[in-house]
Formats: structure tokens, C-alpha cells, sequence
């Protein structure tokens, strides 16, 4: 979608501004926030993308106006609304009201340590990549309203195929309700001039991870 | 860094709102408890792996064992994941990560446009400002500025190379080793070795920095 999240290449944040020192979490509620998050996502009835649609999904001033873990927890509150999980009704009581459903997976304490490793998205496929490196590709001129990781900057513009990566779960498809879809994904790069115009560092290159679909040969 | 400068850790700021949140997420932790679906104490574990094993600590032996080794480091510009995960971790590497390498000639950078995606097996949580606007927004448009930020300085030959994670390959900067450093152990390289040079947001610290 063509949300608020999809950052690349506007102006007007302000600077930067690296914090000293900074601890991994500035308020208590953030880690149990970031905790729920994942003991959540490990039941498995969402995936990664999913979830970030969610987020994407945010209102855009709630989206702008709110800091990381309060996105997340808005985030996930959604989710667990949409599947039934949780009731409005219980989240502004602080308490169930009902019996919970019967889940497939509950994550144990015990479990945690073994669990801190990121899954592969990575997936088997008999289909060869259309793309080699050093091929010359044009980011489709796409706009989904649902979920994509083509950001705009990047839609219809050329640029050269640096890496295969591989063939992995196809975010778009997933939160299109159509499965892993798996896909080719390339690394693909643009100089800054091709993206950002003539008036560009020179010395600037940007590369994307691109999947398959949002590539046509240039 | 310019802790000086940073004027509030949160974009909503006022105290009012977090304790707001305090009570939003209590409310929801206690819901999802009473309803069988969480074990509190797994949330505790969660945390605790965050603030204690998982960090910048991990990338930083990294990237001084390839300093020390040009085996190693061929492994890792390789395959990243089998090259960390060789050293045995306390926390596993996943799939797909990807170190690219800071020359004389090129510095790279990385970012998440589209949210925060990043390499926090190695780096730990993203910092703040990494997943901020003004970092998403500048980072693939404007680097110099965002080096600038930082206080960091290119001459204008160096090429810059952002990479923008928009899948589930995730990246880490290989930073130039520092001079006059010359048979240090890994160790002690691995106290040069910050967060922000493994974004790519900095440099290594100069041996002089640790002497002094």
C-alpha cells in the first residue's frame, strides 16, 4: 500500500538523533510489548508479513504520531481483534470476559532461549530465476492497496541485477490470503542519479531487495 | 553521538501517554494470560534475552575475527550466517545474512525504508533512531547528511552504498580495520568495533580511542 510507512526519499523528518548509551528498552511496558509480540507470532497464525501489514495499516497520524512499541502493540491488538482472540470489550476491561479459544501452540518459558534464531524464508522451487546478475531490470510501476515490498522510490526505475538470493516467501502474496507463493529475490541496484535525479550525489548507489514479480527485464 | 541534541526518546513524548501505555499493555498482558494464550514468565525470558545475551557485543567479535583472519573473512563475505554461526554463539545466526564490506573506496550503509527490518542476532534491538523517520526517510536519498548527523565525514571520491532491507536478507558492515593496529588480538580489536560501524552510520574507533 501506498502508506506512511514507505519512508524512502521524503524530506521533512529532521535530523537524526543518535541517543548516547541508549538501553535496549526505554520503559518497562516496551519489552513486555516486544515479548507478547513474539510469543504471539509463535503461535502461528500470522506471519511476519501479516504482521507488518498490519502496522502499515495504522491510521497515518497514529502511524506518524506514535513510537515503535506503541505501533506494535496497536499492531497487535488489531490482530488479535481480527482473529477473534481477544474482544474489545475484555482489552478495555483488563481482564477476560470469556473463555480463550483453543490454540495450537502456547510458548513455553523453557522454549525461549531456543527460539531466539530467525526462521528461513528461504523455499525450495522447480522454476529457474529469470534474472542473472549483471542483467539490466525495471522496478514494475506497481500500487497495491495491500501489502508490498517494492518501496516507491524504487517503481519504475532501472537498475542492474547484483546478487540472486535465492527463492523465498512472497510477502505480497501472503497477505493477499494466497500462500508463500515462494519467489526469486535479487539484489538489485540503483545509482542515485536513476532515482533521484540529475542532481544527485554522484558517489550515491541504493540497492533494494527485489522479488521477481516486481522485476521486468530492461 | 549527540545525546545533547536528542531532545525525546519517543514521538509522543508527554510522561501522561506512557503511562497510558503502561496500563494499555498491562491490560493486555493480563487478558492474553487469563486466557491461556501467554506464559508471562516466556515474556520475562524474552526480555531478558534482549538485555543480556543478545548485542552489538555479538556483531563486534564478528568483525574483529575477520580483521584478525582473512579466512574467516573470505567465509563471511560468503555466507555470513555459517561464518557467525562457526564461532559458536550463545544465540544462533539465522538465514540470510549478508556482510558487505567497507573499502577505501566504498562505504556502505543500511536501512529499513519500509519498518525496522535488522540484523539483531548480531546487533541486538535496532536502535531508536534507526527505526525513526528522519533516519527512513534520509538514509537512501541523502547518506552524507545522515553521516553528517553523526558526525561522520567522507571524502567525496568514497562511494556510498545504502542498503535498503525490503526482504528477509538481513546486513551487516563489515568496517575498515583501523590503523595501527597491527597484531592486536581479537579481543581487544572487538573494543573498536561500534553498533553505528556495523550500520554503517560510523567508523570504527581508532586504536588511539581505546589507549587514551
Amino acid at each position: 500500500m501506498n502508506g506512511v510507512h514507505d519512508m524512502g526519499g521524503m524530506h521533512g523528518f529532521g535530523p537524526v538523533e543518535p541517543e548516547a548509551n541508549e538501553p535496549p528498552f526505554h520503559n518497562r511496558w516496551e519489552g513486555r510489548v516486544l515479548g507478547m509480540q513474539r510469543a504471539m507470532g509463535a503461535v502461528g497464525l500470522w506471519n511476519i508479513d501479516q504482521s507488518r501489514f498490519s502496522l502499515e495499516s495504522l491510521a497515518p497520524l497514529t502511524y506518524l504520531g506514535s513510537s515503535y512499541y506503541k505501533k506494535w502493540e496497536l499492531g497487535l491488538e488489531s490482530r488479535l481483534l481480527a482473529h477473534g482472540l481477544v474482544g474489545a470489550d475484555e482489552l478495555a476491561a483488563g481482564h477476560s470476559l470469556r473463555q480463550g479459544k483453543a490454540l495450537s501452540k502456547k510458548l513455553a518459558a523453557a522454549e525461549v532461549a531456543g527460539r531466539m534464531t530467525r526462521g528461513s524464508f528461504a523455499r525450495p522451487t522447480n522454476q529457474g530465476a529469470r534474472f542473472s546478475p549483471g542483467d539490466r531490470v525495471r522496478a514494475r510501476n506497481i500500487n497495491p492497496e495491500s501489502h508490498t515490498r517494492l518501496p516507491r522510490y524504487a517503481r519504475g526505475h532501472t537498475g542492474i541485477v547484483e546478487a540472486v538470493r535465492g527463492c523465498h516467501v512472497f510477502p505480497d502474496a501472503v497477505v493477499r490470503g494466497e500462500g508463500e507463493d515462494p519467489q526469486w529475490l535479487y539484489t538489485v541496484v540503483f545509482s542515485g542519479v536513476e532515482l533521484w535525479g540529475e542532481a544527485a550525489d554522484p558517489g550515491l548507489k541504493v540497492s533494494v531487495e527485489a522479488f521477481e514479480p516486481y522485476l521486468d527485464p530492461a | 553521538m549527540s545525546s545533547e541534541t536528542h531532545a525525546h526518546d519517543h514521538a509522543e513524548g508527554a510522561d501522561s501517554e506512557l503511562s497510558e501505555m503502561e496500563i494499555r499493555v498491562r491490560a493486555l498482558e493480563t487478558v492474553l494470560t487469563e486466557k491461556g494464550y501467554i506464559d508471562p514468565v516466556a515474556i520475562d525470558r524474552i526480555v531478558e534475552e534482549f538485555e543480556t545475551r543478545i548485542g552489538p557485543r555479538n556483531g563486534a567479535r564478528v568483525v574483529a575475527k575477520a580483521w584478525a583472519d582473512p579466512g574467516f573473512k573470505r567465509r563471511l563475505l560468503e555466507d555470513a550466517t555459517a561464518a557467525a554461526n562457526s564461532l559458536g554463539y550463545v544465540s544462533r545466526v539465522g538465514d540470510h545474512l549478508i556482510a558487505v564490506e567497507n573499502t577505501p573506496t566504498r562505504h556502505n550503509m543500511v536501512v529499513c525504508t519500509l519498518c525496522s527490518c535488522y540484523p539483531w542476532e548480531v546487533l541486538g534491538l535496532p536502535p531508536i533512531w534507526y527505526k525513526s523517520a528522519p533516519y527512513r526517510s534520509r538514509a537512501v536519498i541523502d547518506p552524507r547528511g545522515v553521516l553528517k548527523d553523526f558526525g561522520v565525514a567522507l571524502p567525496a571520491e568514497v562511494e556510498i552504498r545504502v542498503w535498503d532491507s525490503t526482504a528477509e536478507t538481513r546486513f551487516i558492515v563489515l568496517p575498515m580495520r583501523p590503523e595501527g593496529t597491527e597484531g592486536w588480538s581479537e579481543e581487544r580489536l572487538a573494543e573498536l568495533v561500534t553498533r553505528d560501524s556495523m550500520i554503517g552510520t560510523g567508523l570504527a574507533k581508532a586504536g588511539r580511542d581505546l589507549l587514551a
